[in-house]
């Protein structure tokens, strides 16, 4: 039972996957004119555009040509970019490391201090500890992450003088130096993230605490501290592990506007210098990557959270 | 003809009487009542300047939102010969002030636009979806979840580099994005409502499919609907300005709370405010819609609005 629910997620996921590859190749074929033509310009004649298109294959009906670049995509051919004419995949190369880097330092500072603050906000609901954390938490999601940011760089670049506002890595740094460079994007993301974290793990404890068991833990007298920590913290780690993939999934988009303030040369600054140059082969790939790995992450919440439900995992 | 639409406005007016002396009836049920916290009202406070904003912002502004008018760039607030530039210049000598006042148009106006148009696309295809059924219903559904399964800056993204920016796409793009979970929204309620005694009673009595629609559907999803279009609003507001921010949403030198922050960041190492200010523009408007839809579900029991949440 469960392990066939899990598979079909699985198959979810990859025919997602291959729909996405589709939705990112058409948005970039929506382009009026093509590729021969951007080429030529201006000084296009029908003879020479019929010979270049055919030499690029453009004389060949979209799906042909949708199979080929995925194919090529597979084997790791993604290309050459527009600019400066580097095969996309070096770009490439150079750049997920950084974005890796930021997204897993982020993960491992943030997860602990979403789950601890929701815990504690979810032991002690309407004081007005408590109060500060849904309001503060709130206004967090609500705000654009660029504010966030913003906001930091005032305080601890321009007024404490204590980070740089900048996240320039020449890649020879020390580890008190690269530490110092991550800082001020660190910081931003673990607050975008955990704020929407510590949200759905306080949601999702207070969702157990109503349920009949714990009433019973009530009417029976056990303290309050207890009973979160023993009874529905346990119960509520499938919902938790969910909120986890989920926001890791967020930090996508986070992560784009993160790296482009603090100048932080990572995928996504690749990708926005290829959308404001019109780079489409590398706008492509970048958009692949990162639509695949969101849809990854998606994937493993679900899993995550049909694994951890007793129900599916014990079938009558 | 005018004393036509008089008499049935007499009509009308002796109708809604009869209903309110059924309300006093002790056996009917309490009326519902639109109760809001301090915090709530004043929320709406907030909202409704932002809107005023909206229409008299250009009228009302010192400066046209493209005059240079400082002869330096990053003034302080204040300055200027009379402390005309009240929250001082930024990185052209444009007085910060004005290009908010009218950059709530921008950023507030295309944002509503591209919310209605995500509203229209989506109740149309959710509620065409739960009532039709069968395979319109599976083709608009799978293409809705493949939208839906992706990051929506990615989406964003890719279109604005095979499209280029502009208003006009940036209002196409960000209402389907958002038009997919609308369209989730309006399906649910409309399959939810199908199923209903009453439509149940209508059809039976033979009403048409677009009359059961107009009169029983659409009045009942009205109330869920209303509370989520505060919250899609905010993501529409939070989509755009990212956009802006990132140099591909309104093209300059039209004035956009998202693009202002962009443009003015360098600023910021000097300690001028005039990043900021617009980032307080965008946070005071995002909150205060999410504080009102908040207290509006907290009131009512919560129910769809706090699950999205």
């Amino acid at each position: 039972m469960m392990m066939r629910m899990v598979w079909q997620r699985i198959g979810i996921g990859f025919a997602t996957l291959i729909v996405v590859s589709i939705i990112v190749f058409i948005a970039t074929s929506l382009l009026p004119g093509d590729v021969a033509q951007i080429i030529l310009g201006q000084s296009a004649t029908p003879e020479t555009l019929a010979a270049l298109r055919a030499e690029l294959g453009l004389d060949q009906p979209w799906y042909v040509r949708y199979f080929s670049w995925l194919g090529d995509m597979m084997t790791g051919d993604l290309g050459i970019s527009k600019a400066g004419g580097a095969t996309i995949a070096s770009l490439i190369g150079g750049r997920v490391g950084n974005t890796l880097q930021m997204a897993a330092l982020v993960a491992v500072i943030s997860i602990p201090i979403s789950i601890a603050l929701g815990l504690w906000a979810a032991m002690h609901p309407g004081t007005w500890l408590d109060r500060i954390v849904t309001f503060g938490t709130l206004a967090t999601i609500s705000v654009p992450e660029f504010f966030i940011a913003t906001v930091l760089v005032l305080i601890l670049a321009v007024e404490l003088q204590l980070l740089p506002s900048t996240a320039y890595l020449t890649g020879n740094e020390s580890f008190g130096q690269l530490l110092k460079a991550l800082a001020m994007p660190l910081v931003t993301l673990v607050i975008v993230v955990s704020a929407q974290m510590i949200r759905m793990t306080r949601a999702g404890i207070l969702n157990v605490m109503s349920s009949p068991y714990i009433e019973m833990a009530i009417l029976k007298g056990v303290p309050r501290k207890r009973i979160i920590l023993r009874h529905a913290f346990y119960n509520a780690i499938g919902p938790i592990v969910n909120v986890i993939a989920l926001n890791l999934a967020y930090l996508v988009s986070g992560v784009v506007i993160v790296e482009t303030i603090f100048a932080y040369p990572g995928l996504a600054k690749l990708m926005i210098d290829g959308v404001q140059t019109r780079d489409l082969p590398l706008v492509q790939a970048c958009a692949m990557i990162f639509c695949g790995t969101y849809v990854v992450l998606i994937l493993l919440a679900d899993i995550g959270s049909i694994v951890s439900n007793p129900r599916l995992r014990n079938p009558k | 003809m005018t004393d036509n639409v008089q008499v049935n406005k007499d009509k009308e007016q002796a109708v809604i009487d009869e209903l309110d002396s059924f309300a006093e009836l002790p056996d009917a049920p309490p009326k519902r009542k639109f109760r809001l916290s301090w915090v709530g009202w004043m929320s709406v406070g907030v909202v409704v300047f932002w809107l005023l904003i909206c229409i008299i912002g250009p009228s009302i502004a010192p400066f046209h939102e493209m005059d240079m008018e400082g002869d330096d760039s990053f003034l302080d607030a204040y300055s200027g010969e009379y402390g005309t530039f009240v929250l001082g210049t930024d990185y052209l000598g444009r007085d910060t002030f004005s290009r908010i006042l009218y950059g709530a148009r921008n950023t507030i106006g295309i944002s509503l636009a591209a919310t209605l148009l995500a509203y229209l696309m989506g109740i149309t295809l959710g509620i065409l979806a739960a009532v039709k059924g069968g395979w319109i219903d599976m083709a608009i559904s799978r293409v809705n979840d493949s939208i839906l399964s992706l990051p929506t800056i990615m989406l964003g993204l890719i279109v604005i580099a095979a499209l280029g920016n502009s208003i006009p796409n940036l209002i196409g793009i960000a209402s389907v994005i958002y038009a997919t979970s609308v369209f989730r929204i309006a399906r649910a309620l409309g399959l939810d409502i199908m199923v209903q005694d009453f439509v149940e009673a209508a059809q039976t009595r033979g009403e048409g499919i677009w009359w059961i629609i107009r009169a029983e559907i659409l009045p009942n999803a009205a109330m869920p609907l209303a509370t989520d279009f505060g919250l899609r609003l905010v993501f529409v507001v939070l989509f755009i300005s990212s956009m802006s921010f990132l140099g591909l949403g309104v093209p300059p030198p039209a004035s956009d709370w998202g693009a202002m922050v962009r443009e003015n960041l360098q600023g910021l190492t000097y300690g001028s405010w005039a990043a900021i200010w617009p980032a307080i523009a965008i946070a005071s408007f995002t909150i205060a819609v999410n504080l009102i839809v908040d207290d509006i579900s907290a009131k009512s029991g919560g129910s769809l609005a706090k699950k999205m949440v």
